[in-house]
């Protein structure tokens, strides 16, 4: 089954260790980066006012979180004038309870599914199959995913890490499609071919929502395949599960994200497919409608004033793409649907920094700010990953008062302190580091010391410092 | 039943946004300075990009186009779609099943409005445009653009849309046929909507 979850099972170092050894999943990778960052690039330079709308995405997106109780009452009213139910879900499994509830009531067996990385969040697959009910992914590479019983290594394209002979292999075992070559239009017309007939059966749907307007109470998934449109259209149920944070007060505040969405995201002017529907249609699609807003620990995020931003993410994965940790390293490393540089941030916050493996994710990072430079909302990531730093290192160090570590820190802050002191300290490196110098540089270093050199050399301290260089030019 | 959980995460966000409330304003937007036959142009080379087949047609020789694309297909009309350009009688019923749509060919529709900036068509399911099914579940959909209804920009699209969606109507963005690049990043059409998208550009 395709989990999920945002509780990573181990630290990302660990994690990253085993996923650097898989050769296949480096070179997907970054032949998929390398060719969205590049498509992206020529999709951004088309529009002038690109700067602008990044502002104008942060600003609305900033002023809809000042006022978010407001824009949810609204959005709740406008919903039901409109038909539909709203729900209210604090956590993972109430949102489950409130979904599989739902499913139940209507007797369903099976229900289909929109790629949705907030249902992923929830784990609602798992809860849904407790209670006997199969949920089907209908997007593509989220059906690859589960029927290889793996989790999403990107946000955008969740099975980027397989290539088309496994996939093919994959089909051929699980579809029992006779597939007698690897071409992608084949293996589409075979999903296709099994994902029609759950389309044209099934009566419950489940889906996220990328935009939900408040005053006119209308909900928004943005796709390319039409398998969102099918789930949002054919069957007689649609349950639409929400993070709180996704709700834009007026109908023309979607005009920018509209914009930058699909530019960020695939590199695309537009992405093929749109949906936005308000409540219950009289006599088109589902005749019953419950939008679930998902908690789920944002209201922490957004009570933290510093922090705050990270809920203006759109998840449009541009942040991903750009990100020399990600590109290495792989989704998986991160442990959590939340993948790359919007992860390290996103995933230790929904979980209240309380979860150990989740507080390495900040630093998995090398902070090159390539990033922020690519959020089309502004998100000020390496800020952010300093702060949490910042936030998760005093409990870190709480228990370890006396470490080697610590000593070896507020020894060189005493150095350092001191201009004497550091010059001191420079000459005593020159004259001991005698014989360790090879070629200009030491290869290793003694004892503790020596994890620094594990990886790569050190240069060898100069004859002279530069103090006494400019000392010797008679500058003082 | 979620009564309680309703009021604690209304409490939650009341406790957590202790800042002001941040206003924004929202400026008109300023009408294109393009001149149209740019703004057409554009918007059918953009959709021919997205491997949307265009066509551009004058009004007298729209039926003609029309009865020569179609010849020979099982099409199906929504009701509203203006009879005089396609006088095959209507095949369309409101209780006609997804199972029986999967049988047409094609489906023949107008549009809301249409955008340059990106070739995308809009459809606002209104007279002409059908139930969302209709232009989901045949494999080809052709949509006739009127010159007049192709905006520049998103936000004027999305201006021309307001009393659309205020009015509780859905809306369906469409850009080329469905698409996928799940699989190794190579683009194949048609998953799973229409897997052939006409766009006939009416001067």
């Amino acid at each position: 089954m395709s989990a999920g979850g945002i509780r990573p099972a181990r630290p990302f170092p660990e994690a990253a260790r085993d996923t650097l050894q898989d050769a296949q999943m480096r070179r997907n990778l970054k032949h998929a980066t390398t060719t969205i960052r590049e498509k992206r690039l020529r999709a951004v330079a088309e529009l002038p006012d690109w700067e602008a709308l990044r502002t104008r995405g942060a600003e609305l997106k900033d002023a809809s979180l000042s006022d978010l109780a407001e824009q949810l009452l609204t959005l709740e009213a406008a919903v039901k004038r409109c038909g539909g139910q709203v729900h209210w879900a604090r956590d993972a499994a109430e949102a489950c309870r409130i979904v599989t509830d739902l499913a139940a009531l209507h007797g369903a067996r099976e229900i289909i599914k929109v790629k949705s990385i907030s249902t992923d969040e929830i784990e609602l697959n798992a809860a849904l199959e407790q209670r006997g009910i199969q949920a089907i992914e209908t997007d593509l590479a989220e059906l690859i995913v589960q029927l290889a019983g793996d989790t999403p290594s990107h946000i955008l394209v969740p099975a980027i890490h397989k290539n088309r002979a496994e996939i093919r292999d994959l089909f051929r075992q699980k579809l029992g499609a006779e597939l007698l070559t690897d071409e992608p239009k084949v293996l589409a017309e075979a999903a296709r071919l099994y994902l029609r007939e759950k389309f044209l059966s099934t009566k419950v749907a489940v889906s996220g929502a990328n935009f939900a307007i408040a005053e006119s109470g209308t909900v928004c998934i943005v796709e390319s395949e039409g398998n969102g449109r099918m789930c949002l259209t054919l069957p007689d149920v649609l349950i639409s599960v929400m993070g709180i944070e996704k709700v834009l007060p007026q109908w023309a505040d979607i005009a920018p994200f509209m914009q930058l969405l699909p530019r960020s995201s695939t590199a695309e002017r537009m992405n093929p497919y749109t949906s936005f529907w308000s409540g219950v249609i009289p006599g088109d699609g589902p005749q019953e409608f419950h939008l679930v807003l998902l908690d789920n620990g944002r209201t922490d995020v957004l009570a933290d004033e510093a922090a705050r931003q990270t809920l203006r993410c759109i998840r449009c994965s541009a942040c991903l793409n750009v990100c020399p940790v990600y590109e290495r390293a792989g989704g998986h490393a991160y442990g959590s649907v939340y993948p790359g540089p919007i992860g390290a941030i996103l995933t230790p916050q929904l979980l209240q920094l309380e979860d150990e493996n989740a507080n390495t994710l900040p630093w998995a990072s090398s902070l090159c700010g390539a990033c922020y430079d690519a959020c089309p909302v502004k998100i000020n990531i390496p800020e952010i990953l300093i702060y949490l730093r910042g936030q998760i290192t005093p409990h870190k160090s709480h228990n370890l008062e006396n470490t080697v570590e610590s000593i070896a820190m507020k020894t060189a802050a005493w150095i350092f302190n001191e201009p004497f002191r550091f010059e001191g300290a420079l000459k005593l490196a020159r004259t001991g580091q005698g014989p360790l110098v090879q070629h200009g540089a030491i290869h290793a270093l003694p004892g503790l010391l020596g994890g620094w050199t594990s990886s790569r050399n050190l240069p060898a301290f100069p004859a002279k410092s530069f103090r006494e260089l400019w000392r010797e030019e008679g500058e003082v | 039943m979620s009564g309680e959980a309703r009021l604690e995460m209304l409490t939650r966000i009341h406790r957590a946004a202790a800042g002001p409330k941040l206003e924004i304003e929202r400026p008109p937007i300023p009408a294109s300075t393009r001149p149209r036959a740019e703004i057409v142009a554009q918007f059918a080379e953009y959709a021919a990009e997205y491997r949307a087949e265009v066509h551009r047609a004058s009004e007298a020789d729209l039926p003609v186009l029309l009865a020569a694309l179609l010849s020979g297909q099982n099409v199906l009309v929504p009701e509203g779609f203006p009879a005089q350009l396609f006088p095959q009688p209507a095949t369309h019923k409101p209780q006609t099943t997804h199972a029986d749509l999967a049988a047409y060919d094609a489906v023949l529709t107008t549009c809301a409005v249409a955008i340059a900036e990106t070739g995308t068509v809009v459809l606002d399911h209104g007279a002409g445009q059908g139930r969302r099914a209709l232009t989901l579940i045949p494999d080809w959909h052709v949509c006739v653009v009127r010159s007049e209804q192709v905006v520049d920009s998103v936000p004027e699209a999305v201006a021309a849309l307001q009393e659309a969606v205020l009015a509780g109507r859905p809306l369906t963005w469409i850009s080329g046929p469905s698409a996928t690049s799940d699989i190794e990043l190579s683009r194949v059409e048609g998953v799973h909507g229409p897997r052939r998208l006409s766009i006939i550009v009416v001067d």
